[in-house]
């Protein structure tokens, strides 16, 4: 890899750190999101320009659209968005990054075929990717009141039982070894659905703490990716999201006196408990 | 089992990196005050959208006559850059809000 490029995701990596440290500090939070945010738009600018591989210049002009879009469609929305609704936004933005990893992946699978290792890693990126990509989009629509809380008989029972077959599932595909794009895409209907199981039975009031979680998850997704390229800057930022993400999500149930657990199984048979987790909630 | 030893021995320096990585995240959040919890979930949901530049180099090393490849990149690369741009700029707003009520 070009040094230069090595060096500005070096920069890049310790700008994310400076700028988690940053945003734990009421004086320093503002200065420590924007320090994050220039090392961002560093490591992405560096990628465009100085990676050593030919490309075309129908792919540069491509690269530029999808970065024009998108730089226009998510300033408009953060800009424009009401403060109350900005809980459900995070969501949203969060459901994207997912939905990117997941994408990675599928687009990864046929170039990875044959590494056990390199597809059980595009497997990891698919499944968690479109796991926090449903379950980021239900949380959204809770948070905007368009959907109600759906409790299906023996939910926790469902899930767990989904949960396992997609393990299952993955580690056949991984022991199979060889071109399977079908099953590839079966894996990923499942983890769709899973995602959308998974937040559905958790009440409304607790969803600040489930996008917490789904968002330590895109981080985790990231990682992988970044193993997958060999890319420091996912890896380490991907990896720090993941871990900063996960304990956030403990200190937030920590405040709210309740265990993970009793988040996403608080509402487990659906007695008095229920009552008593929204009332908490 | 022999790949996963490979894999280790090929990867170490990646695997300290990625553990010293989990303690820096863990340490870094432990004492936040409950106030930053809503914009420091924003920021860090931000930062994961670092996965932009798995995006960006699916699409740098599409071949151009790889239309699902471009093309899921290219979806791949506008919801990254929503993620990434969209988050810092909200994380920003919620900040500014909170400076106000000081």
């Amino acid at each position: 890899m070009n040094i230069t490029l090595s060096i500005i995701y070096l920069i890049a990596t310790v700008t994310f750190v400076i700028g988690l440290k940053m945003l734990g500090h009421p004086e320093t939070a503002k200065k420590g999101n924007l320090i994050a945010a220039v090392g961002m738009i560093l490591a992405i600018i560096g990628t465009i320009f100085l990676h050593d591989f030919e490309v075309a210049s129908i792919n540069y002009i491509l690269i530029g659209a999808a970065l024009l879009v998108g730089t226009v469609v998510g300033w408009l929305i953060a800009i424009k968005v009401e403060m109350t609704k900005m809980p459900e936004l995070v969501s949203l933005f969060n459901g994207f990054g997912g939905a990117s990893a997941m994408l990675i992946g599928i687009v990864e699978y046929g170039n990875k075929v044959g590494d056990a290792m390199q597809t059980s890693t595009v497997i990891a990126a698919i499944a968690i990717g479109s796991i926090t990509f449903t379950g980021s989009l239900i949380a959204w629509a809770k948070l905007n009141g368009s959907m109600k809380d759906i409790r299906l008989p023996k939910y926790n029972l469902l899930n767990n039982i989904v949960l396992l077959g997609l393990l299952a599932f993955s580690t056949y595909i991984v022991m199979m070894g060889g071109n399977h794009l079908f099953l590839i895409y079966i894996l990923l209907f499942a983890s769709l659905v899973y995602g959308i199981l998974f937040v559905i039975p958790i009440g409304g009031a607790d969803m600040p703490v489930v996008i917490s979680l789904l968002n330590s998850l895109t981080g985790i997704a990231a990682a992988i990716t970044g193993i997958l390229y060999g890319n420091m800057v996912m890896l380490v930022g991907g990896i720090l999201v993941g871990s900063a993400g996960l304990i956030l999500t403990f200190v937030m149930c920590d405040a709210m006196n309740r265990s993970l657990s009793n988040v996403i199984f608080g509402a487990f048979g659906g007695d008095g408990s229920t009552e008593g987790v929204a009332a908490v909630g | 089992m022999n790949e996963l030893l490979e894999f280790i021995s090929n990867n170490l320096e990646l695997i300290y990196i990625l553990i010293l990585a989990i303690f820096i995240g863990v340490e870094l959040i432990k004492n936040v005050p409950s106030v930053l919890h809503t914009p420091l979930m924003s920021g860090a949901n931000a930062l994961s959208g670092v996965v932009i530049v798995g995006a960006l180099l699916v699409m740098l090393q599409a071949n151009p006559k790889d239309y699902l490849s471009l093309g899921l990149g290219f979806v791949a690369v506008v919801l990254g850059i929503i993620n990434v741009i969209g988050g810092f700029a909200v994380t920003d707003r919620m900040l500014q809000m909170f400076k106000k009520k000081k």
